[in-house]
C-alpha cells in the first residue's frame, strides 16, 4: 500500500486513517522551541464528514487511502436512491441521500458529474461547478417595486430553492454556482 | 511546483516589500545608536551546528567543473552562530549582523528553507541583560511595548497545570492525552524533550505574546543547545521572544567550556543517529575558539521574516518574502 511521508503533506492529500478515509484540510509545520518537526493536521472523514485533529512528528507517514476519482453521469432518483453511471465503462452505482448530500439540489438527469470511489465504492459525488437549471416556480414580479423588493428566492425544477433578483420568471433559465448555491445570471434556453 | 504563467511574480506585495526595508533600516539604526559593530561572516562554512533537529544544506566545491558533485563539501549555516563567537573571542566588543540562513526540510506558513536573520553578541551581558536588549529590539521595531518575562516553568504550570522540570514522560503523555491532543502512534516512543514539545506547541504556545509580547525563558536543561546550564533544579540560561503566538527570536547565556560543547556534541549526533539521521561533525573552529577563550556574553538569533510578516499583519511569510521557496 502506498503511503505519504509528512514531506508530502498538503492540504487535498487523501489518506487512510483506522481503515476510514480522510482528506487533509490542514497541515501546519511547527517546530516549538528548537525541537522536533510537528505536523499539525485537520482531517476530514470523507464517509462520516467529521473532523480530525491530529499531530504528527517529523518522519511519520499516513497510508494513501485507495479513493479515485471518476466522472459519472446522474440517471435517476428513485426511494431516496440517487443512480449515477460511470461515463467511461457504464458501470452504474446508487448513492443515498447522506452521500449525495447538498449535490441533490443541483442533479439533473443526464448531468455529468464528479465522484469519489474508496475501495471501488461511492462515498461522494460533486456537481459541475456552473449548472443551469429551470424555474418551476417562484412569485411574479412586481412592476414598479425593484426598489425595494431587490431578491426573492426561487424554486428550481430538482426542488431546491436559490434566491434570485426579482426580475426572473417561471419557466427561465438561470445559472447557479453549485460551490456557493448562489445565483450566476439568467441563461439563454 | 507546476510552472504556471504567472508564477514569476512575487508573493509579497509592494508595500509589504516597503515595510520590510524600513524594518531593515530601523533595525540597523537600532544597533548603530548602541555602538554595535555591523559584521558580515561566510554563508558556507566547514563548520555547522550540531543539533538535534536542525538539518543543515550541503553544497559542493568542485575541483573540477566537469564533476560539479566531486569537491570539498561546506555547509550552507543555519545561523551565523560560529562565526560571530569566532569574533567574539578575537575580540569583539558588541557585534550584530544581517545575513541569511538555511535549514533543510522547513516549509510552512511560518517556515522558508532560506530565511533572514538578525543576530547579535554583546561581550559581558547576563542572560537577564540579553532579555533586556531584545526587548528594547523589539519594542523599538513592533510598538507594542516591553516584553514581560515569563519562565518555562511557570508557563507549564500556569497553561498545561505540570512541572516541566520534575514531570516524567508518562506524566507528559498523560497530560497531553486529558487535553485531548491526537497524535500519531510513533508518539509512543517519544522521550520527554518531544512531549515537552508537544505540549508546548499545543497548549502553551498560543497563549504567549498575546496581551503583550513575553520572553520565555529558563528552558529545561535537556533544552540547552549552547546556552549555559546553572541553578538548581538545573535550567539553561536560554530564552525565546513570543509575540502573538509566533516564535521570534532565541538567545542564549552562551556556554563558553569547550569540553561541555564536545560532551552535547557526542549526546547530539547519538540522538541523531539513533534517528536515523546522519552525524555532523564534532570538531569547529569554534571549538579552536572556545579553547582560546569565548567571552562571558549573551547572543540572539531573530527571524525577520516573521518580523516583518507581525508588523504587516500578516498570517504567512509568503506574504512579506518576495520569492519563497516554491517560486525561488
Amino acid at each position: 500500500m502506498a503511503s505519504y511521508n509528512t514531506n508530502d503533506f498538503k492540504r487535498g492529500l487523501k489518506v487512510q486513517i483506522d481503515g476510514d478515509p480522510y482528506i487533509m484540510v490542514e497541515c501546519n509545520f511547527v517546530k516549538p522551541g528548537k525541537g522536533n518537526a510537528l505536523y499539525k493536521c485537520k482531517l476530514r472523514n470523507l464517509l462520516r464528514n467529521t473532523m480530525l485533529d491530529r499531530t504528527l512528528k517529523g518522519g511519520d507517514s499516513l497510508e494513501a487511502a485507495d479513493v479515485t476519482e471518476i466522472k459519472a453521469q446522474f440517471l435517476y432518483h428513485q426511494q431516496g436512491m440517487f443512480v449515477f453511471m460511470d461515463s467511461v465503462n457504464y458501470e452504474q452505482y446508487e448513492l443515498t441521500k447522506e452521500q449525495v448530500d447538498e449535490a441533490w439540489k443541483y442533479l439533473k438527469e443526464g448531468m455529468e458529474c464528479s465522484m469519489v470511489l474508496f475501495n471501488n465504492k461511492p462515498i461522494s459525488v460533486s456537481p459541475p461547478n456552473h449548472v443551469v437549471l429551470q424555474i418551476e416556480y417562484c412569485e411574479p414580479s412586481i412592476k414598479g417595486n425593484t426598489a425595494t423588493n431587490l431578491t426573492k428566492p426561487v424554486k428550481l425544477e430538482t426542488g431546491a430553492e436559490v434566491i434570485c433578483p426579482a426580475f426572473v420568471g417561471i419557466g427561465d433559465l438561470i445559472k447557479v454556482d453549485t460551490r456557493t448555491g448562489e445565483y450566476l445570471e439568467r441563461a439563454k434556453a | 511546483m507546476s510552472k504556471q504563467p504567472n508564477d514569476f511574480l512575487p508573493t509579497a506585495s509592494w508595500a509589504h516589500l516597503r515595510l520590510r526595508a524600513e524594518l531593515l533600516a530601523r533595525t540597523r539604526e537600532f544597533f548603530a545608536t548602541r555602538d554595535f559593530l555591523e559584521v558580515e561572516t561566510p554563508l558556507l562554512s566547514a563548520d555547522t551546528v550540531v543539533d538535534r533537529h536542525l538539518d543543515p544544506l550541503a553544497v559542493t566545491l568542485p575541483d573540477d567543473p566537469r564533476r560539479p558533485d566531486v569537491g570539498r563539501k561546506l555547509w550552507l549555516q543555519t545561523s551565523p552562530e560560529f562565526a560571530m563567537k569566532r569574533l567574539m573571542a578575537a575580540g569583539g566588543e558588541a557585534i550584530y549582523q544581517i545575513t541569511k540562513a538555511f535549514r533543510a526540510g522547513e516549509t510552512g506558513t511560518r517556515h522558508n528553507p532560506e530565511f533572514t536573520m538578525v543576530e547579535w553578541y554583546r561581550r559581558g551581558d547576563s542572560m537577564a541583560a540579553g532579555m533586556e536588549l531584545l526587548s528594547e529590539l523589539q519594542e523599538s521595531l513592533l510598538g507594542w511595548g516591553p516584553a514581560e518575562r515569563l519562565s518555562y516553568a511557570e508557563a507549564f504550570s500556569k497553561h498545561a497545570g505540570i512541572d516541566p522540570h520534575q514531570s516524567t514522560a508518562d506524566e507528559l503523555a498523560q497530560v497531553a492525552s486529558k487535553r485531548g491532543i491526537d497524535v500519531s502512534e510513533s508518539f509512543g516512543r517519544m522521550d520527554r524533550d518531544g512531549w515537552l514539545n508537544l505540549i508546548l506547541s499545543h497548549l502553551v504556545e498560543p497563549h504567549l505574546g498575546q496581551s503583550r509580547p513575553t520572553i520565555l525563558h529558563s528552558y529545561p536543561a535537556s533544552q540547552a543547545a549552547l546556552a549555559q546550564v546553572q541553578g538548581d533544579p538545573p535550567v539553561a540560561q536560554r530564552f525565546e521572544l513570543y509575540v502573538r503566538g509566533v516564535e521570534l527570536a532565541n538567545g542564549y547565556h552562551e556556554l563558553i567550556d569547550p569540553q561541555v560543547l564536545r560532551e552535547r556534541n557526542r549526546a547530539t549526533n547519538a540522538h541523531r543517529v539513533a534517528d536515523g539521521k546522519p552525524a555532523l561533525p564534532e570538531e569547529s573552529r569554534l571549538l579552536a575558539a572556545m579553547e582560546a577563550g569565548l567571552p562571558n556574553c549573551t547572543g540572539v538569533a531573530l527571524g525577520f521574516d516573521r518580523l516583518v510578516m507581525l508588523v504587516a499583519g500578516a498570517e504567512n511569510l509568503a506574504d512579506v518574502i518576495a520569492f519563497p521557496i516554491d517560486r525561488a
